[in-house]
């Protein structure tokens, strides 16, 4: 391809609403990745939460809506694991039954990404200019983990972040209790889960926890935050792009 | 065993707030993952062999109606019988028959969740034949009156203190002085108790982890050595089996045996592990007199054409239900019927229906790793979704979620009102949350709020803040 | 309509076909006649034999099970009555009235009290051959037949083994292929049982804590006789 690849971010409805300086952080990492960014405006949404409450019909049109949306890009990337899959996983299963979206979905997948991986696996960036003199530990969040095999890459980049000393998570790969509307419709499990979470964290003995999905980010600091405790929670891509000085944790009071 | 899944809300909250279940599901929430991973540490070949594993059950599902018919045939030709039984009615029938013939008083039972979900032992006892559970786990809940709460590990629920108590209760021939607290004591008396049953038992009734198509054989996987007694020394053996544990070959057990216990238990092998085939020989010195199967539908047949096919090839490890955060959450007992965990969220509503076990496949943050860990490979949350979109299609939903979600896709498709109403709903939360950072209480979020905070926004849409940053560059640009 | 017609005519409606046609039929038959091996893990199959009888050895002392080496068969009795001995056990034992058991020198041994024939409630002790050793496990492969009644395998607290380090194959599959040598494949000429044992009995039914003996044998002795190399 000629010219630096162009990326447009999918920036999904959670750091829209709740923390855009993640989307931010995003910008900043795939611009120093030697890529131009642009940010479709007719996108919205995945539509995770319409496939996994059964609404094939709206996931449909919504997946329709970012196809169309990402069109002509040379790469999709998404600051978070779940979203990214339901598009490169899933969409190509929403139309397993129709031979022509389905092809455009494959289309679409192929060249789509979480933010972390597409950074190591695709740009090959082996460090980040950072500092974050903080011990810290991190949540592997379930569809980057399982689906899209982000692992090793988010603590690759971060053991070269200045003064940041990484604990491993007891228990990195246990759901913290989110998964979207679990999180509302049976809210006393999914406490259940988030009480262990934040009891393996606290153990850890670290200052901050981090993760690459805003979802399992508002579950976890809110639960942190409703036991008393002071540990912070921040997205990974806040961190990497060297922002931690500029941008409050997640719950804390602003300025 | 009655369904109790339309009251999983209720159970699960009460699961959640048992301390003894709390206690007993953290030992085996740590034990059991432990276990299969040091066990797949020494066996390279394991992924191969889930690989292998899917292949074979695959394989046998879509020739299904031949290999039955070859079972059959084999067992026949082996001195052994065979009956067929549509649903559970049937099932009972054809036991009861069977036990009749003879005038059996007592039988003896192998672990059999198809027994259970027939609701065999009140059907025998209502008949005036006593059941009697041998595996331990079994035989503790039997004396409790409590369904299994697991599907290899039926008591998994009870610490040992209540073991205690129920042996006390219940084994009143004993000194009640006796030194039972501890687990070995436990099992000796367990031993100790059980087998004047198993000497005395008439008919003996087995389930089958697989049964096998060349050779009319069925094969058990235990650890006790329950199910050898249960069916060596009876006159009658009735093996209990539904329809899809067919496997073509010897070999093809071979490698579902070598999925299975590591799987289960993350033993290499079961100390046990058993074929029949056929009653006693001319000439045996031991066995039973005769062999009878019981093949049981009920449901299984109308999976086979269905969207939930990849359910049947099920190997009941139980692995999916050690690894799932909600089951060892709230135990096997909020799912309400025989088959808990993940693998009981798809198969519980394909045979009592999705009204009945509506929430099963809903309580699940489809964190993807009861499939990672299946040594079949059955994609478990794709298939609890699909009844999710049964559910929605057929108006089972609650209409304020059903509704709420439907007007959410709506704005969602519109990318203009929805950007504006993003913006509206940072600015405001934003505003409302600046100074704590959080929420304690949220109109509308009661359901997040009850146990959590709810971090606020940072006030402004990403999408209106780039807006802003293209308008500015812009602007420098024209300068 | 029979159950069983509903029942195969309910899975041919949802595999979307009636029986199955004759050539499809064919190649089903094919592959239940070839039995095929499917992948056999490197751990046993890439042994030769003496290191497979060291495997075997070596995974059935990790299930619990105890293994004494004797040079030849002639070697059993003295090494039976020593481990009962050791074991503080009585010196009897019913034993399989297998024409390879009844060969041995019992008269070298006196005192053991021994009953041939199936177990009887209260028998402490039996003395089984086997069919064959599996070594990928540690797994020992018995057989019921006119010497070998299984209730020897199960009802006595104690169960020895004899097992000739000749019949200590790599796998279950050659397991299975032994069981078909045998008098022939046919379901009526397969044994009525075959047993997998691999170590004693156990549970972990009471807080997943592993105890030993919970209805069939509390011990396992395997008394392997010979010398692969002799094999």
């Amino acid at each position: 391809m000629a010219g630096p690849p162009r990326v447009a971010l999918l920036v999904t409805c959670l750091v829209d609403l709740f923390r855009p300086s993640i989307g931010f952080a995003a910008v900043n990492l795939l611009e120093a990745a030697g890529c131009t960014v642009e940010v479709p405006r007719a996108q919205t949404c995945c539509g995770q939460p319409a496939y996994n409450s059964g609404d094939k019909t709206d996931a449909k049109a919504i997946a329709r809506q970012v196809i169309a949306a990402f069109a002509g890009y040379d790469y999709v990337v998404a600051p978070s694991g779940s979203c990214a899959g339901m598009v490169k996983v899933h969409y190509p299963e929403l139309f397993a039954d129709d031979p022509a979206m389905r092809a455009q979905a494959d289309e679409l997948a192929a060249r789509t990404w979480e933010l972390v991986s597409f950074l190591v696996d695709v740009r090959g960036v082996d460090a980040v200019n950072a500092a974050c003199r903080q011990v810290v530990t991190y949540h592997d969040s379930c569809s980057g983990l399982r689906e899209l095999k982000v692992k090793e890459q988010p603590r690759r980049l971060l053991g070269t972040v200045e003064g940041l000393e990484l604990k491993e998570l007891p228990g990195a790969e246990t759901c913290c209790g989110f998964g979207g509307t679990f999180a509302v419709k049976y809210p006393e499990i999914s406490g259940k889960m988030a009480s262990d979470k934040i009891a393996d964290i606290a153990a850890t003995g670290a200052d901050c926890v981090l993760a690459g999905d805003l979802g399992c980010l508002l579950q976890i600091a809110g639960r942190l935050s409703r036991a008393g405790s002071q540990i912070q929670v921040r997205h990974v891509a806040e961190v990497l792009a060297d922002m931690t000085g500029a941008v409050p944790p997640i719950g804390a009071p602003r300025p | 065993m009655d369904p109790t899944s339309r009251a999983f809300l209720d159970n699960a909250r009460a699961g959640l707030a048992d301390p003894v279940l709390r206690r007993a599901l953290g030992i085996a929430g740590v034990g059991f993952p432990a276990r299969r991973a040091e066990a797949m540490a020494r066996l390279p070949e394991f992924e191969a062999l889930r690989e292998q594993g899917k292949a074979i059950k695959d394989h046998t599902i879509a020739h299904l109606d031949f290999y039955l018919e070859r079972y059959e045939a084999n067992v026949i030709a082996a001195g052994g019988m065979v009956h067929w039984a549509r649903d559970a009615g049937e099932a009972r029938a054809a036991v009861l028959d069977i036990c009749r013939s003879v005038g059996a008083k007592i039988v003896t039972k192998g672990k059999s969740m198809v027994a259970e979900e027939i609701a065999l032992n009140d059907h025998l006892a209502a008949n005036g034949i006593t059941p009697v559970e041998t595996d331990l786990g079994e035989y503790i809940i039997q004396l409790r009156h409590e369904p299994p709460s697991h599907i290899i590990a039926p008591a998994i629920h009870l610490m040992k203190e209540q073991v205690t108590e129920t042996f006390r209760a219940a084994h009143t021939a004993l000194d009640p002085a006796r030194a039972i607290a501890e687990a070995p004591q436990l099992c000796a008396e367990a031993r100790a108790v059980l087998r004047p049953q198993f000497l005395a038992a008439d008919v003996g009734i087995t389930g089958a982890n697989f049964l096998i198509a060349e050779t009319g054989s069925s094969i058990i996987v235990t650890n006790e050595g329950n199910g050898d007694l249960t069916q060596t020394l009876p006159k009658i053996h009735i093996v209990l089996a539904s329809i899809e544990k067919i496997v073509p070959t010897l070999e093809d057990a071979a490698t579902l045996l070598r999925l299975l216990a590591r799987s289960a238990t993350g033993q290499e092998f079961s100390s046990y592990t058993t074929m029949s085939t056929g009653p006693r020989r001319p000439g045996d010195l031991d066995g039973p007199e005769q062999y009878h199967v019981v093949l049981v539908d009920n449901g299984r047949s109308a999976m086979v054409g269905s969207e939930f096919r990849e359910m049947l090839r099920c190997l009941r490890c139980a692995a999916c239900l050690n690894h799932c955060p909600v089951y060892t959450a709230i135990g096997g007992h909020a799912y309400g019927w025989v088959y808990p965990g993940p693998m009981g969220a798809v198969l519980t509503p394909a045979l009592i229906g999705v009204a009945e076990a509506g929430d099963l496949p809903n309580a699940s943050s489809f964190c993807g790793r009861c499939e990672s860990v299946c040594p079949v490979k059955i994609p478990l949350p794709k298939l609890m979704r699909n009844w999710r979109e049964r559910q929605f299609a057929q108006r089972l939903v609650a209409p304020r979620y059903r509704d709420a979600l439907r007007l959410w896709a709506w704005v969602a498709q519109r990318p203009e009102l929805y950007h504006r109403m993003v913006e509206v709903k940072a600015r405001l939360l934003g505003w409302l949350g600046k100074r704590r950072g959080r929420f304690r209480a949220l109109p509308l979020a009661g359901g997040w709020t009850g146990l959590r905070d709810m971090p606020a926004p940072e006030g402004r849409s990403f999408h209106a803040l780039w807006a802003d940053r293209q308008r500015a560059a812009q602007r420098r640009q024209l300068r | 309509m029979t159950a069983r017609d509903d029942i195969l005519g309910g899975i041919r409606r949802g595999l979307g076909r009636g029986r199955l046609a004759d050539g499809a039929a064919g190649a089903v038959e094919a592959r239940l006649a070839e039995h095929k091996r499917n992948l056999i893990p490197a751990r046993a199959a890439a042994l030769d034999p003496p290191a497979r009888v060291e495997l075997f050895v070596a995974m059935a002392e990790a299930v619990q099970a105890s293994v004494a080496r004797v040079a030849s068969e002639r070697d059993v009795p003295a090494e039976v009555a020593r481990f009962l001995a050791a074991e503080n056990l009585p010196a009897e034992l019913t034993v399989a009235p297998d024409s390879a058991l009844d060969a041995l020198p019992w008269a070298e041994r006196p005192l053991l009290q021994i009953r041939r024939g199936k177990a009887e409630p209260g028998d402490a002790v039996s003395l089984t051959p086997c069919l064959a050793g599996i070594a990928e496990t540690g797994t020992l492969m018995l057989v019921s037949g006119e010497g070998t009644p299984t209730t020897l395998n199960f009802l006595p607290d104690t169960h020895i083994v004899m097992l000739r380090a000749g019949e200590v194959v790599a796998t279950y599959e050659d397991g299975w292929d032994l069981l078909r040598g045998r008098p022939g494949e046919r379901p009526a000429e397969l044994p009525r049982t075959v047993n997998f044992i691999t170590g004693p009995s156990r549970t972990g039914d009471i807080e997943q804590k592993i105890e030993l003996g919970a209805h069939g044998p509390r011990r396992l002795h395997v008394i392997l006789v010979g010398d692969a190399r002799q094999a």
